[in-house]
């Protein structure tokens, strides 16, 4: 990897002043599961790396009144380890232990998660976030098989985020900070596809650090299913979180969202929809997952994942109906 | 001459002894020290600039940024201006500097300016190959048209087996010390004894000059026999260095570009039987790639095992596309039979309505070892609860959805050319020295076993020296040979060197030498322990002089000799379950039968079943290399998507090793390839048994599952 300055701030105040001076140029390290592999591999040439793990307020993992607050440097382990997440928010912690490694687990945090960069074979060779060459996408004509089955293009990367369509699901918020102050975001708003090669698929703008994640108290039952081709650390084929509002033994208000299958998390809000006054068994999940998938385009190799971001829905849907 | 022979079964008291990896401890601590972990002092790191693309002109190099940059000691252009790169990851320089991070990113300060050329890496493709496809030309035996209008049935097929590579978790590599008229050699190799040969002749200095050591090794599987290039540069760049050592190891993209692969196979297959089973004909058409040489497939071998089909014909074609080079896989081509050969006969017996495990018996009559396959099929059918859990293909309820299948694996196994020295010094101590290596087979464990058992002492009074071309020439680790070469010169050697401590100690106990036996840490005369000498007490008879004895096996008159003998035979049946909602296969139980003649040591035999039993659920549900035809380059070149089984992906392993008298009388016979043959297959058809149909291509992932069940369904 090329030569970069390393800073260890001990402060927020400090860390977004340090990225304040060198916007472009910096690049923020947590648990460096992604930064120092793009790093190694020229991907990622940073001038300056922030490392934010000895901050302290962006640490932790807490119950409180208002909901779950995530510290963007808590480890998935952390997560994991969490009563209250395995209680309240099965579909975090199914997301979590979802990463099989205990590496990864131990090393890679919640913020990192969500600002991680696209997993897409295309952008680890070297062809940019949209897998151009020569002005064309490589990814219709090429191996597409884990890539996007929703979306408008140009990018077909999946947004490789494990715990984007849980927050979504549940409504959290992000808060991001930079040296001119802070600004809360929607987990939704949050990822956006990006339109050139100069982002990756997130709302983070240069200079900002993401610091925590507030999670809502659980609006409803909830429930995460991912689909992997290992059982051995592998990125998901595809999943889906859900979040159910129950009155009695009908849904009174439902979020779907599905993972692994586009650029961002995709917001089922239909099958959500369709769900709402009924209750949940086989045929309406199966149907839930049926509407959840129409208007899914995919590409040469991958219709397969049409099939499984349906049956992700169903089986999330009758995991958290059981919950 | 002496009697080398093996000890009678029930007389052994070393040999045949469940005994535990003597070096497991230090591997699993990590206390052992790999070649990659030699880090003498000076070192310097090198690296190798690799092409980035699949084929391409050097229209012009410039090394000049690159050879200024502070901490760089030496560079060297391998492929220069006007030269062809054939594939991705080709070399075109290497340099040595002071740390990892200067060399790593000097490189990248070589200025090469390509003339892109077309290139070609979809080999699935036949129909595109154009003037890349080689055909071998048809073999035939028989009748084959006259034996299809003559069929009760005809079954036809397509099957696909991807390039895998050997992806080696220690990659292809080496520190070389050039200084002066010694070169100190630590590569990661399969071939200890003579790879300093090969090194000296490519930097031209004598081969008495290059000393190679090697005590530990990461895995080879076929791929680490030769010096290599890297091996090469990486002494040049030493000597440029002004001597000090230079560490070069590939990085885990070359590793998987050009540390070596096994070849892809395509085939539609055609097969005709009999009602009853009998299988009377075999057409097949195959294509294969390894690389820029093609890909050949041994037509002998067809169909695998079942070779004595009355009708044949087949038809190959080896295509050249550009990419790194195939090397020798675990038994090379082996697998691919096994795979294509097995598919075929499942989906036949499909055809038939019969039972596999009943058509894959019928047939055993076209193996030359058919007894020994009917034996084995019956047996791993029985421990697979194969007549109870087997169902007709697709009959198998729910969504998730259980299946079992066959595999065979058949192999030669006949030990190398190995020396042995069996040194016995004056205070009783013993030493074995040989030049081999320890790949994982087992090889620092089991020759103590066979020279413990020759001199009736335990395992920890001999000290075994093994890993340098200081001790005497034994054969490169490759075709399943180490065990049979190295057990046979070390008995050899220590019965040479007991005859010798006989003759020094018969005197003493007023008896000829030919009276004498070595048991319990005594010498004594046969049966009869109350006329003995401790160990000890007969060593120090020898004065001042030490025993030095060598022991020979000469890999052509082995089997005469009848210490080791060839042919391995093996079974497997898998047991999966598979989700037809996601087409995910769960792999249940992995049954292997397996026979290798005497085994020496059962529990590192069975070790060697298990590893290539996790292989074999690599290849048959994960792994494969993906390239892109539109830029010519391998996507997957790395350990994120170029997929191996971890722990919960594996399954139970259930081994059967085959240690019937009969088995033992035949000698030693070598265990590392065979079983990694046929659980491929086994899995495949497993799976085909469970969904109610044939996925053709390995390996067997959810798309293609679901892809399968779609056209069905369609």
């Amino acid at each position: 990897m090329e030569a970069f300055a390393y800073a260890n701030p001990a402060t927020l105040s400090e860390a977004a002043a340090l990225l304040a001076s060198s916007l472009y140029d910096a690049q923020v390290l947590a648990g460096g599961t992604d930064l120092i592999s793009l790093m190694k591999d020229y991907l990622v040439t940073p001038s300056t790396v922030v490392n934010i793990k000895n901050i302290k307020e962006l640490g932790g993992v807490a119950k409180g009144p208002a909901g779950l607050r995530i510290g963007a440097t808590a480890t998935f382990d952390e997560l994991a380890g969490s009563a209250a997440v395995r209680a309240e928010y099965p579909a975090i912690h199914a997301a979590v232990t979802g990463i099989t490694s205990p590496q990864i687990r131990n090393m890679g945090t919640a913020g990192g998660d969500l600002c991680q960069w696209p997993r897409c074979w295309y952008f680890r060779n070297g062809y940019g976030v949209l897998a151009m060459k020569d002005g064309k996408s490589l990814v219709p004509g090429g191996q597409n098989k884990y890539h996007g089955i929703f979306g408008d293009g140009p990018a077909h990367f999946v947004s490789p985020s494990s715990l984007g369509p849980a927050l979504i699901a549940l409504g959290a918020k992000i808060t991001l900070v930079c040296a001119a102050g802070k600004r809360t975001v929607d987990a939704a708003k949050f990822f956006a596809a990006p339109k050139d090669d100069t982002t990756r698929g997130i709302d983070l703008q240069p200079g900002e650090i993401l610091t925590e994640i507030v999670v809502p108290n659980a609006a409803g039952k909830n429930a995460t299913y991912e689909i992997r081709e290992r059982e051995a650390i592998d990125w998901p084929l595809a999943t889906a979180s859900v979040c159910l509002k129950m009155n009695g033994g009908k849904v009174a208000g439902a979020k779907v969202v599905m993972g692994h299958v586009g650029p961002v998390p995709v917001d089922a809000a239909k099958a959500a929809e369709f769900l709402t006054g009924k209750s949940i068994d086989d045929a309406t999940a199966e149907e839930a997952g049926k509407i959840a998938v129409e208007g899914a385009k995919p590409l040469s190799q991958n219709a397969y994942k049409v099939q499984l971001a349906k049956v992700a829905v169903k089986r999330a849907l009758l995991a958290a109906g059981k919950a | 001459m002496p009697d080398y022979s093996w000890p009678p079964m029930e007389k052994r008291q070393v040999i045949g002894k469940r005994i535990s990896r003597l070096d497991g401890i230090a591997k699993s601590t990590g206390a052992a020290r790999y070649n990659s972990d030699i880090n003498p002092p000076g070192l310097l790191f090198g690296v190798i600039l690799s092409s980035p693309h699949p084929h391409a002109r050097i229209k012009s190099i410039d090394i000049s940024e690159a050879e200024h940059t502070t901490g760089v000691t030496a560079i060297r252009v391998i492929l220069g201006a006007g030269k062809e790169v054939q594939w991705q990851g080709q070399e075109i320089a290497s340099l040595a500097a002071t740390s990892e991070d200067i060399a790593r990113d000097a490189v990248r300060k070589i200025k090469v300016d390509y003339e892109i050329l077309e290139h070609f890496v979809d080999e699935a493709n036949l129909g595109k190959a154009g003037s890349r496809a080689k055909p071998a030309g048809e073999v035939t035996t028989g009748d084959p048209d006259k034996a299809f209008q003559e069929a009760d049935a005809v079954s036809e097929g397509h099957y696909g087996i991807p390039v895998i590579t050997h992806c080696c978790l220690e990659p292809h590599g080496q520190t070389v010390r050039w200084r002066g008229n010694r070169v100190d050699y630590w590569p990661s190799t399969q071939n200890v004894s003579a790879l300093g040969t090969e090194l000296a002749r490519s930097i031209k200095v004598p081969v008495t000059q290059v000393h190679t050591e090697m005590q530990y090794m990461g895995g080879g599987f076929g791929s680490k026999f030769p010096a290599d290039l890297w091996g090469t540069e990486c002494a040049e760049l030493s000597k440029a260095s002004g001597g000090r050592p230079v560490k070069m190891f590939l990085d885990r993209q070359q590793e998987l570009l050009i540390g070596g692969n096994r070849p892809s196979v395509f085939g539609e297959i055609k097969l005709g039987a009999k009602k009853d089973g009998t299988l009377t004909v075999w057409q097949s058409k195959t294509w294969a790639t390894g690389g820029m040489g093609g890909g050949n497939l041994n037509a002998d071998q067809m169909p695998y095992v079942y070779r004595n089909v009355p009708n044949r014909r087949i038809n190959h074609t080896a295509v050249s596309i550009n990419a790194g080079s195939a090397r020798a896989w675990r038994a090379p081509n082996n697998q691919q039979l096994s795979y294509i050969t097995c598919s075929a006969l499942d989906d036949m017996a499909a055809k038939l309505g019969m039972d596999a495990l009943d058509f894959f018996v019928k047939n055993t009559n076209l193996s030359p070892r058919g007894e020994t396959y009917k034996w084995q099929l019956e047996k791993a059918a029985e421990m697979s609860d194969w007549k109870k859990l087997w169902k007709p293909r697709g009959t198998s309820n729910g969504p998730v959805k259980r299946g079992l299948g066959i595999g065979v694996n058949m192999w030669g196994g006949l030990g190398h050319d190995s020396k042995c020295r069996a040194i016995i010094n004056p205070d009783g101590t013993v030493e074995i020295q040989i030049g081999t290596q320890d790949l994982g087979v087992g090889t620092r464990t089991v020759v103590p076993q066979v020279a413990a058992e020759t001199f009736g002492l335990p395992m920890s009074a001999i000290k075994f020296n093994m890993g340098s071309n200081a001790y005497p020439p034994s054969g490169a680790s490759g075709g399943s040979t180490t065990i049979g070469g190295v057990s046979a010169s070390t008995r050899k050697a220590t019965v040479n060197a007991l005859t010798k401590l006989f003759e020094t100690v018969a005197p003493s106990l007023g008896v000829s030498a030919g009276q004498l036996e070595a048991t319990g840490g005594r010498i004594q005369v046969k049966g009869n322990p109350g006329k003995s000498l401790a160990w000890q007490a007969a060593c120090a008879k020898l004065g001042v002089n030490r025993i030095e004895e060598m022991g020979e096996n000469v890999s052509r008159n082995a089997p005469r000799e009848g210490l080791i003998s060839q042919g391995a035979a093996g079974v497997q049946i898998a047991d999966v379950s598979v989700d037809v909602e996601t087409g995910k296969v769960k792999l249940n139980r992995l049954i292997a039968v397996q026979d290798c003649g005497m085994v020496i040591n059962p529990k590192l035999a069975e070790s060697q079943i298990y590893g290539a039993c996790i292989m074999s659920t690599c290849s048959a549900l994960y792994e494969e290399r993906v390239m892109d035809q539109q830029i010519g380059k391998t996507l997957n070149a790395d350990m994120e998507f170029y997929k191996l089984s971890g722990i919960a992906d594996i399954g139970e392993i259930v081994v059967y090793l085959d240690l019937r008298p009969e088995m033992d009388k035949r000698g030693v016979i070598g265990i590392g390839e065979p079983p990694a043959v046929g659980g491929i297959v086994a899995i495949a058809n497993a799976v085909a048994n469970a969904i109610g149909v044939r996925v053709p291509m390995v390996p067997v992932t959810p798309d293609r599952v679901l892809n399968a069940l779609a056209r069905r369904n369609a």
